[in-house]
């Protein structure tokens, strides 16, 4: 019976070994996504209110003539959490874009400006005109966009994630794929017309001449969308594309999680209340059970 | 469940009610002077804990449905809604997403506990039996409620599960096509899917009360696996075990609060935060991580069919479970060999959740095939064969002397330092 029992746990030991080999024989090159300092990581982070202000800036002169965001409202603008423009800041901002509204009492459709209330208006009416424009490729809206992208940490990794409370993997992720972009490799050959990011998960390359040279990413269909010195920043902050890559990247994760803040303060409260009434009852516990041998 | 009260209404309305309706004297005699083995450790309070749980999630589902509208063009937008206009809506949706989540957590520990402990023996069979059905439900709930917020990773998560009934011989291709109300996952499938998520949580309640009726009857199972023979051995439901249930309970709430607060999406799905996209198939399907080794029993196998028999499989053998562990002693506490190989199939458990979200190629396949053929065979060999092979420890005269020698404490499972 023992050696029945040593047996088992050999075969077992041997098919834990067959499954961390594993990936070796896995085929692709993912590329390395290097983790980030954020703001609003762990559990006291917060949103740096004037690195969101510089983010939306780069949404709104940039990204913004592909990008939607249909999920937002201007009014999200001004909530506490986000970026912090005043009410009227709003207003004013709203005030630049024309949304479609009615039918009015004649039946009309008409195009009026856009109040705080007012969902973001997408730069294209669907997703086929989007495409059109586009070359075929289709420009995701940011609304939810920063928390639909992972990166695979693997194991051990995932499990110290969930100590570190990592979860930034997408703003990581936007950041390294702006950074990301490059000259395409020689090997793709002379008609090669497209985009080459060695950060971009979704590509791969298939061209024969490619194997062998540790190529990550692949061809693109965005364009390198930022350049130095391309949108004007008033407080000093360097006008980088690095920068512009960080404080946008920022700006999405506020967009897709716009109550990270009162989610991790309230968080501490109910963690703080938890583990005094958890400590009240352990005393009550051993008192009510002080007379029973068990 | 009642008889064990001797309860005597003393007011004129309790005696009135008592005599039309006993049902105080029937909650006093369950849950109040309900005679309980007092050597229980905390692996017993996870019984406690699943019901907060239950309660919870169906709390949070009542007012979340207040503001969900299941239908393909809105589902995901008034998701989002929740998320981001709802007065604390985000804290309802993180609470029920991550509930899920806590509830298996929960119902695994509490499964492997009794499988420790041998609850599944005689007389308990039908409460274990009732279990295994709980958490059948439990998982066609949690796997329809995954699909309700219509992302990526809800709509291919549907298509595959419910296309490995097209593996079935002739019937297969009508009965998918029924399921899904059409010839694909579209609106039919989404509007049962949330009809039939709001109904299984109240079966589920119900079976959780003959569950309990069950083991009411027989009474409480114990470390030691040996039923109280004198006064001595038992103690009073209330105060004793509420203050310690309500006591796990509080400790498992911080886990799920950190869940909640802090990782909210450590344990979903990144692509769920996609629009469902019937023309673009997400590169790894990969189900919820309480799926994933019953996932790895399905890919393990080349032919489909024989997949979907395997899954199924490994879940129905649990319902004769009773009747494959032939040893005559019940906890594991006195059965040396039964210890190591109940560790070793608890390790295989997580393996195969492991290989479960890995990619079906090379040797993850191979390493999936070896550790499902042990599943079957921790049920099938190993269990029926130690009850003749194994020589068990003695057992103790009485619960009282087990707990005065400290013979009952649970083998590498000490959880609290009240477990003495």
């Amino acid at each position: 019976m023992k050696t029945m029992i040593e047996s088992v746990r050999g075969a077992l030991l041997a098919v834990a070994a067959m499954a961390v080999a594993a990936p070796a024989m896995a085929a692709g090159e993912a590329p390395h996504i290097e983790r980030q300092q954020w703001s609003f990581s762990g559990p006291f982070g917060q949103y740096d209110k004037a690195q969101l202000q510089r983010g939306f800036k780069v949404y709104k002169e940039v990204c913004a003539s592909c990008h939607g965001m249909q999920l937002l409202s201007f009014r999200n603008l001004a909530e506490a959490g986000g970026p912090g423009f005043t009410e009227d800041q709003v207003k004013v901002i709203a005030a630049e874009y024309m949304v479609m509204k009615g039918p009015n009492d004649d039946g009309e459709m008409e195009e009026v400006a856009a109040i705080p209330s007012d969902r973001w208006p997408s730069p294209f009416p669907n997703q086929q005109a989007a495409r059109a424009a586009n070359g075929g490729a289709y420009p995701p809206d940011f609304s939810t966009l920063a928390k639909a992208r992972a990166v695979a940490s693997g194991f051990p990794g995932f499990v110290f994630d969930m100590f570190t409370q990592y979860q930034e993997h997408g703003p990581d992720y936007i950041y390294n794929l702006l950074t990301g972009y490059k000259d395409a490799p020689a090997c793709f050959g002379e008609d090669f017309s497209g985009y080459y990011n060695e950060k971009f998960i979704g590509g791969s390359i298939s061209n024969e001449e490619c194997q062998g040279q540790n190529l990550t990413g692949g061809p693109i269909g965005m364009a390198p969308p930022l350049s130095d010195e391309q949108v004007e920043y008033t407080d000093g902050t360097p006008m980088t594309v690095d920068q512009y890559s960080r404080d946008v990247s920022a700006f999405m994760m506020w967009v897709a999680e716009p109550k990270l803040e009162e989610r991790k303060s309230m968080g501490f409260r109910v963690m703080i209340f938890l583990i005094i009434f958890a400590s009240l009852l352990y005393f009550t516990k051993k008192s009510i059970w002080r007379d029973v041998e068990h | 469940m009642a008889g064990h009260s001797n309860y005597v209404p003393q007011s004129a309305a309790a005696k009135w009610l008592e005599s039309r309706l006993p049902v105080i004297g029937l909650v006093r005699g369950s849950f109040v002077d309900f005679p309980t083995p007092k050597n229980l450790n905390y692996w017993w309070t996870f019984g406690g804990i699943l019901f907060f749980v239950l309660i919870a999630q169906i709390v949070t589902g009542i007012v979340l449905v207040m503001h969900y509208t299941p239908n393909t063009a809105m589902a995901f937008a008034s998701v989002e809604h929740i998320m981001r206009d709802v007065n604390f809506g985000w804290l309802l949706r993180y609470l029920h997403a991550n509930g899920a989540s806590m509830f298996f957590i929960a119902v695994f520990i509490h499964m492997f506990r009794g499988m420790y402990y041998g609850s599944y023996k005689a007389p308990r069979e039908i409460s274990w039996i009732l279990g295994v059905v709980i958490f059948l439900i439990m998982m066609a709930t949690a796997f329809m409620g995954y699909v309700l917020p219509w992302g990526q990773m809800s709509f291919w998560g549907a298509t595959v599960i419910t296309n490995l009934f097209s593996a079935l011989p002739l019937v297969g291709e009508p009965i998918v096509n029924w399921l899904w109300g059409g010839f694909a996952v579209d609106n039919p499938t989404l509007n049962r899917f949330f009809s039939l998520h709001y109904l299984l949580p109240f079966m589920i309640f119900g079976v959780v009360l003959l569950h309990v009726w069950a083991f009411h009857t027989t009474g409480n199972n114990n470390p030691t696996g040996i039923n109280p023979k004198t006064k001595q051995d038992t103690i009073p439901f209330h105060p004793y075990y509420t203050i310690k249930d309500l006591f796990a309970i509080v400790v498992f709430m911080i886990l799920f609060a950190y869940f909640v607060f802090y990782i909210p999406n450590f344990l979903g799905h990144a692509d769920n935060y996609i629009e469902a996209d019937p023309l673009v198939t997400p590169t790894h399907i990969v189900p919820e991580w309480y799926f994933l080794p019953f996932y790895a029993i399905l890919r393990a196998v080349p032919d489909k069919l024989g997949g979907v028999i395997l899954m199924f499989g490994s879940i129905a053998v649990m319902f004769i479970l009773p009747w494959l562990d032939t040893s005559k002693v019940r906890s594991g506490t006195y059965r040396p060999l039964f210890k190591q190989f109940f560790w070793i199939f608890a390790a295989v458990c997580v393996g195969l959740g492991y290989l479960g979200a890995m990619p079906a190629e090379g040797g993850y396949v191979i390493a999936a095939r070896i550790l499902t053929a042990y599943y079957f065979a921790h049920f099938l060999i190993i269990l029926p064969l130690l009850g003749f092979l194994e020589k068990p420890k003695e057992l103790p005269a009485s619960i009282s002397e087990a707990v005065l020698s400290g013979g009952g404490k649970p083998a590498g499972a000490v959880a609290a330092p009240e477990t003495k």
